[in-house]
């Protein structure tokens, strides 16, 4: 483990009692992610990229093995250290943006601000700088439902990006968006990883979309078939 | 302060988000407001109910009736019995030195109801002249005093708007004889106002009640001092009387109140549990619908706390909302409506509905408790429900 590593798993196993059947979907995984990096995963269904990225931010917790966050050791901690963790590391960026339909696009960007010691004030700062960065300013007052999905993926972006975590965990955020449109998502997350130096997560089904990150990662039953990028 | 936050927004999203179950929190709005106008409509009756005969009891006057007797109409006082209590100690005096009391009868008669046309029993009280001053606030509103001798009759104020053919001068037939109405009296709201006052020999007459008597008000010396009379009572072996202060005899004629307030405590329990069932259908199918959202919340940093707190204040919001409109109905419709019930000596007591602070502040309470227990498990599963939520694709 040195400094440039953001995220190690050493040995993660984890595993679903359905009915009376085991299911194990990871057994003694190894990985590092470095900071800075932009990963995709790409892998078939029922490979086990929404459960790693779940266990990456700290959704789901690991069976066995150990997962450490820039130096500290993060699947022993409770529910609530959990959440705060997420809180002060982790934005997260969703295929359906899940943006909170009854809240316009500033009140949306500013939930994980919430969660922090900012003034009002200070809050609407921060709300306007990562709209602006995002290319939304003039759609603050906005609600999702007056918006188009590559916009409404902006905002979602906007409120990943607005606490300035370290770590994007993107689940398929072009899942659900036109070929142009997600390149135009895409290209901001590229941004973000270049200009801002934010390490990204992303899963993917999508061969063109992984082609923006600096790694790609295949996975299938549970093991990387590239051997490079695993510790 | 970060929590607080983090609550607000979960509960301001919450109630953003009910047009979304419109017809569900509707439902669950409506069955606390049933359950609240119920119960307010029980409580108020009680209420208007007390207060008539609260007003009712002075503690200056003695009433006597005769010994085990629950009610003046089945007491009987011979006049021997009125003679020697009225010299008994402890009974004031007039201005000219007579004994300051008032034998009187309470002959039970039918009048109809005019807002069910129905027939019902009123009473129509026999008193001396002096009996008139035994009450407080007394005045004649309209008309005149009835006449020593003559079938005449002052009516009280609540009987001309609860009973039809009272009207002043109108001519009104009990058995075989015949009353003229002369005047209309108040008494300041008590239930002396749901009588018919006569001249009380005339009423013997008239009744064949002979030289008897049914009670005996007396104006007491020092006020809630019995101890003189009753001594009077215990030393004559001739006596079988009881002696009250009016105050005592009219606290404990209101014993049907209690009743009242019980059946109307039991019926809105059971309704409750009504409502509480909409309550819990509608809160988990809120969290059900929300559950991306709440999965979100958390996803970000927020506390399960936020969510319980979240959830819980939707589920207090509706039961609130329908504890007001409950209570608003119960103002509008109950609230000052006059009406009469069977009293204890089986005549018709009139009473108006009356809805004080205290019980508005009881239907709120009942409607926050079904708010509460109804919204408690459904926020708790919104506290548990796995973050992992956020992440499954269904939009």
């Amino acid at each position: 483990m040195t400094d440039d590593h953001l995220f190690d798993l050493k040995g993660v196993s984890k595993r679903f009692i359905k009915g009376k059947e085991a299911i194990s979907i990871f057994d003694g995984l190894d990985m590092t992610i470095k900071k800075g990096d932009f990963l995709a995963i790409m892998g078939p269904s029922g490979s086990g990229k929404t459960t790693l990225l779940n266990m990456l931010g700290g959704v789901d917790q690991p069976t066995g093995g150990e997962v450490w966050f820039d130096g500290k050791r993060i699947d022993k901690l409770s529910e609530g250290q959990m959440a705060n963790w997420r809180a002060g590391n982790i934005g997260f960026i969703f295929q359906f943006y899940n943006l909170m339909p009854m809240l316009n696009a500033a009140r949306n960007v500013e939930l994980p601000l919430l969660l922090t010691n900012l003034s009002a004030a200070q809050r609407k700062k921060s709300v306007t700088a990562a709209l602006e960065l995002v290319g939304l300013a003039d759609r603050a007052s906005h609600l999702p439902k007056e918006m188009s999905g590559g916009q409404m993926q902006r905002v979602a972006i906007a409120r990943a990006i607005v606490s300035d975590p370290k770590l994007l965990l993107c689940d398929e955020p072009t899942g659900d968006l036109d070929r142009n449109t997600a390149d135009e998502i895409l290209e901001m997350l590229q941004l973000l990883n270049k200009e801002f130096g934010k390490t990204i997560v992303m899963v993917t089904h999508d061969p063109s979309a992984a082609k923006y990150a600096t790694h790609t990662l295949h996975l299938d039953k549970g093991q990387f078939v590239e051997k490079d990028l695993v510790a | 302060m970060k929590l607080l936050s983090q609550i607000w927004v979960v509960i301001v999203m919450n109630i953003r988000s009910l047009p979304q179950r419109l017809w569900m929190s509707l439902a669950a709005i409506l069955a606390v407001t049933v359950v609240v106008a119920v119960l307010l409509s029980f409580l108020s009756m009680a209420n208007g109910f007390a207060k008539t005969l609260e007003g009712t009891g002075s503690n200056d006057i003695a009433i006597v009736t005769r010994g085990g007797s629950q009610s003046e109409l089945n007491s009987v006082l011979s006049r021997h019995a009125v003679n020697a209590v009225s010299v008994a100690p402890g009974v004031a005096k007039t201005a000219d030195g007579q004994p300051y009391y008032s034998a009187e009868l309470y002959v039970v008669v039918n009048a109809i109801k005019k807002s069910s046309g129905t027939k019902v029993n009123i009473p129509l009280r026999g008193i001396d002249p002096i009996g008139f001053t035994l009450r407080d606030h007394v005045k004649i509103t309209a008309g005149r005093m009835f006449q020593p001798g003559k079938n005449e009759i002052i009516v009280g104020q609540k009987v001309l708007g609860q009973f039809s053919g009272f009207e002043l001068g109108k001519e009104v037939k009990f058995g075989k004889s015949r009353w003229t109405v002369v005047g209309i009296f108040s008494t300041g709201g008590t239930a002396f106002e749901s009588e018919l006052w006569a001249d009380a020999r005339t009423v013997q007459s008239q009744f064949r009640r002979g030289d008897s008597y049914q009670t005996m008000r007396i104006k007491l010396t020092t006020p809630g001092d019995l101890s003189g009379i009753e001594k009077a009572i215990k030393a004559d072996p001739t006596l079988n009387l009881d002696v009250k202060t009016e105050a005592q005899y009219f606290a404990e004629q209101g014993q049907a109140l209690k009743n009242i307030v019980r059946v109307g405590w039991a019926i809105s329990i059971v309704m409750s549990l009504g409502a509480l069932a909409g309550a819990l259908n509608t809160m988990f199918t809120s969290v059900a619908s929300r559950s991306k959202e709440i999965a979100t919340l958390r996803a970000i940093g927020f506390s399960n706390v936020s969510a319980f707190f979240g959830t819980l204040a939707e589920s207090v919001v509706l039961s609130v909302l329908g504890g007001l409109v409950g209570a608003l109905m119960s103002y509008l419709f109950m609230d000052g409506m006059t009406t009469s019930t069977l009293g204890a000596s089986f005549t018709q007591v009139i009473f108006t509905f009356e809805l004080s602070p205290a019980l508005f502040e009881k239907g709120i309470i009942l409607a926050l408790l079904i708010g509460v227990i109804g919204g408690f498990f459904p926020a708790w599963r919104a506290a548990r429900l796995p973050v992992v939520v956020a992440f499954r694709n269904a939009s």
